[in-house]
């Protein structure tokens, strides 16, 4: 089955995950997700088999980490808490005085912050069997830069263009990364979750 | 004063008048065909029917400013819509509506027809040139090849028609078809029965390449819209785009009417019927209908079709047919 | 294409073709680097009609986003409207009706049929023939007319609802719409001996603008243009959503790849979206035409779903990021037409600029979709 075949092939391009997912509850059918330079040789496997683009997507994921960082704070504060109001029960039930809570340790001096990226999301379908390929990559948000594959799918050249025009990602090697569908001489991104027009 | 004169000048101011009026009627008749081969009314408005439909427009047109394209020649420019008109114009001159009505009846008036006619080409070629538009000069470039690859087969089976009437006078040619509509040149059964054979074809190659010349549709590539804008007048406003217009629709009516007199009897009545003007008139308005028909049913020609059409197809058919014409009046 | 342009040698010259021309359908712009007659290069300039409705997308509710689907591709703007619902809906989990899911493709179907009409009579426009346009308008106003009841407009459908529709329809609009299937079927055998057979036509379409199998895959071709090229590919066959799969219908394909190709499965697909609407009212079931539990905001679960439909031009497709919110986080929507005008320069090199017009009618250019 081609879902097989095309899973076998990109599992040999040793990504970084790799999962079959539900058609009818996501749309597509298998999950890949690679680092940025294993990008076009996954293309080119799903190019062997027959598989034609549908799109490339980019994502934002502006503060993704900040807000991971904050929801697992939340996630210790509220178990710290939890411990010190279970160690209150059971002083109190004791009966003993209550001794002084611990300090709420500092999250941000913790958990270190990693830097935001954004994702490159490729779809990919086929002409004659119903699969749908779903490849996708993350490069740091300060300098997105990541591999074209315009030379394997010449179609993909606009999708590159349009995702460089929104996100200010830089697709290595492409021919024109002119605006296309914004003014020529725009310098702003406006699909950036900070921009501000 | 000299009377000739006087004649001379009045046969210039009814021309004029007629060519001017004559166009605005072909417009309005070109609306109406249009609309009612396309399930809508078309004009009617304006007057009755929209009758004076032409007239509005002819009035916005003039009260409309001429702008000059920047770096465009502004003699040229200017020069080529008058271009256009004159030729035209002076075509009528030989033109034979009846026995009586016709300017001059000149011996040569075939030939000299076609030589004021081709001047128009030329006024297309200018006005293209002269816009400093890249559509107007593609333009021009087709309008000009497209009328020497038809000029040749037209001219080629008028000669046909020369040869079997033996004159180039327009009047002559058409006294020779009278009596009925077996001795009209299209299918001269009463006069020559080898020649039923050859101008049929004839009267095809000529109508076609009349179509041609005259840039209607389907071989409108000189302004073919859809590819080229406008073509040579797209950068002509009011009165400038006006003439042009007027020309074209005069040309049709030139070509229409050569048709007329050189194969259908000119002002000759079908069954040797009270020979007139109307006859002409009424001949001359059906081809042209003819003519809008094709336009509004066929899609456009490409440029190279046209040319393979010309020179593939008409031009041997046309030698073919002068060969057999020459064969056919030694034999019969 | 500066290289090729400033060469003086080669006497070529640059031709801006739009964004104001009559054939380039509204405000696309193709750079031409020309020589006489011949394309030497084509380089479509896009973005005159671009609007960012992705952003959009982001700065307005789920439900609020409906809208704008009948503003990408106006002229199909119901089959938007059902990809968009339909992701939304697999997203969020909402089950719609069956009488709602057959008055969808009902209405989709009769969308389609006024899209391929429009495009039928546009196209001739370009190659030089009025008439057909007028012709065709007399069809597509009938549907227009048929669709106005039910939806409450005419071209910039905003009907679909997540879990159902805007409204039912009534007993008027199937028999219309009855009537109407019966009337464009007589009037089909029409279109063909008055358009398809016209030797002009075949002579122009026949041979210009190939496209092979090949280059379909590597532009990501979809829609009729892939399906005159052999390929038989169409979402509502190979990846069925809503109740196609009950539906008896075939997908026409040509194997020459050229205009006359796409022509022909235009022409086709109206006899066969006739015969779906012809099958759905038939079928129609009763019920209600909205779920019941649809949330009164909808928050689609944290994750990324992709739905496709098949539009008009070719495999609209919408992909959603949700991060639990009211809003979308990303939105992106996948244009058939911007794929498949993607390859212009690839088929336009060494054609007259006369084929180009004809090769790209025959893609079915609607601008606002490319552009978004």
């Amino acid at each position: 089955m081609l879902r097989d075949r095309i899973k076998t092939a990109l599992a040999a391009l040793s990504p970084l995950e790799i999962t079959e997912t539900d058609h009818a509850k996501k749309g597509y059918d298998l999950d890949v997700q690679v680092s940025p330079d294993q990008v076009p040789a996954a293309a080119e496997a799903i190019r062997q088999e027959e598989f034609f683009i549908e799109a490339v997507t980019g994502v934002d994921w502006f503060g993704e980490q900040a807000a991971i960082v904050a929801e697992a704070a939340k996630v210790k504060a509220a178990a710290a808490k939890k411990a010190a109001a279970a160690a209150a029960a059971a002083a109190e039930a004791g009966g003993e005085a209550v001794p002084p809570a611990p300090a709420p340790e500092a999250p941000a001096e913790e958990a270190e912050l990693l830097p935001d990226v954004m994702e490159v999301v490729y779809d990919f379908s086929h002409y004659q069997e119903n699969c749908r390929v779903v490849v996708r990559t993350r490069v740091p948000r300060d300098n997105p830069e990541l591999p074209t594959i315009s030379s394997i799918f010449q179609g993909a050249n606009w999708h590159e263009r349009e995702t460089h025009d929104f996100f200010g990602i830089r697709f290595l090697g492409h021919p024109d990364l002119t605006p296309l569908l914004l003014p020529e001489d725009a310098d702003f991104h406006p699909l950036l979750k900070d921009f501000k027009a | 004063m000299n009377p000739e004169i006087i004649r001379v000048v009045g046969y210039v101011v009814a021309v004029i008048a007629f060519v001017a009026l004559n166009a605005a009627m072909l417009v309005w008749m070109e609306r109406k065909v249009a609309g009612h081969i396309q399930r809508r009314i078309g004009p009617k408005e304006v007057g009755p029917f929209g009758i004076l439909q032409s007239f509005a427009d002819g009035i916005k047109l003039m009260t409309k400013q001429l702008i000059v394209p920047e770096g465009a020649d502004v003699l040229l420019f200017k020069v080529a819509p008058m271009l256009v008109m004159i030729p035209a114009i002076m075509c009528f001159v030989t033109i034979p509506f009846s026995e009586q009505l016709a300017a001059r009846n000149i011996n040569v008036g075939l030939l000299l027809i076609f030589a004021i006619a081709s001047v128009n080409v030329f006024a297309l070629l200018l006005g293209g040139w002269a816009s400093n538009n890249k559509y107007a000069v593609i333009s021009a470039a087709r309008a000009v090849s497209q009328n020497v690859a038809y000029e040749i087969p037209m001219l080629i089976t008028a000669i046909t028609v020369v040869m079997f009437t033996g004159t180039m006078n327009l009047q002559e040619i058409v006294l020779g078809q009278a009596g009925g509509f077996w001795n009209w040149n299209i299918f001269p059964v009463g006069k020559n029965i080898g020649m039923v054979v050859v101008m049929p074809i004839s009267f095809l190659i000529f109508f076609i390449c009349s179509m041609a010349e005259t840039n209607r549709a389907p071989f409108d590539l000189g302004e073919a819209e859809s590819e080229l804008v406008a073509g040579f007048h797209t950068e002509y406003a009011g009165m400038g785009f006006g003439l042009f217009f007027l020309g074209e629709y005069a040309n049709v009516f030139i070509g229409c009417s050569l048709s007329v007199i050189l194969f259908l009897g000119g002002w000759q009545g079908p069954f040797g019927l009270l020979p007139g003007v109307h006859w002409f008139l009424l001949k001359v308005y059906f081809l042209i209908f003819v003519v809008m028909w094709m336009r509004w049913t066929f899609p456009r020609t490409t440029f190279y079709g046209l040319l393979n059409l010309s020179w593939k197809i008409l031009i041997p058919i046309s030698l073919f047919n002068l060969v057999l014409t020459g064969a056919f009046i030694k034999v019969f | 294409m500066s290289e090729m342009a400033c060469d003086k040698h080669k006497e070529t010259f640059v031709l801006n073709m739009g964004p104001q021309h009559p054939a380039t359908h509204g405000v696309l712009r193709v750079k031409l680097v020309m020589d006489g007659e011949y394309i030497v290069e084509a380089e479509p300039v896009l973005g005159y009609i671009h609007r960012m409705h992705e952003k959009m997308g982001e700065n307005r509710t789920w439900a609020q986003f409906m809208p704008n689907m009948g503003r990408l591709d106006y002229l199909g703007a119901l089959s938007y409207n059902h990809g968009y619902a339909a992701a939304v809906e697999r997203a969020a989990g909402i089950a719609v009706p069956e009488r709602a899911e057959y008055i969808r493709v009902m209405t989709v179907e009769l969308n389609r049929i006024s899209s391929h009409l429009l495009w039928m009579g546009a196209y001739l426009l370009d190659l030089g023939g009025f008439t057909p346009l007028l012709y065709a308008f007399d069809d597509r106003e009938k549907i227009l007319d048929m669709l106005e009841r039910v939806t409450g407009s005419r071209l910039t459908y905003c009907y679909f609802r997540f879990g159902g529709l805007y409204n039912d329809v009534d007993d008027q609009f199937l028999a219309e719409a009855k009537g109407f299937v019966a009337r464009l079927r007589s009037r089909l055998p029409m279109y063909h001996t008055l358009v398809t057979k016209n030797v002009i036509l075949m002579q122009r379409l026949k041979g210009i603008g190939v496209i092979d199998a090949d280059m379909c895959r590597r532009y990501g071709v979809t829609g009729p243009v892939a399906r005159g090229s052999g390929l038989n590919y169409d979402v509502r066959k190979n990846e069925p959503y809503s109740v196609y799969p009950q539906f008896d219908f075939d997908v026409p394909v040509y194997t020459e790849g050229d205009s006359m190709a796409r022509y022909m499965v235009r022409m086709d697909e109206i006899e066969q979206s006739l015969r779906i609407v012809e099958q759905a009212i038939d079928g129609l079931p009763d019920g209600p035409v909205m779920a019941e539990k649809v949330p009164k905001i909808v928050k689609p679960p944290k994750g990324d779903y992709y739905h496709a439909v098949e539009a008009a031009r070719g495999s609209f497709g919408v992909r959603l990021v949700s991060n639990g919110t009211n809003t979308p986080y990303r939105m992106k929507l996948r244009s058939p037409t911007y794929s498949n005008l993607s390859l212009l320069a690839e088929v336009a090199k060494g054609v007259t600029v006369a084929d180009a017009v004809a090769f790209m009618g025959s893609l079915d250019l609607v601008i606002p979709e490319i552009d978004r």
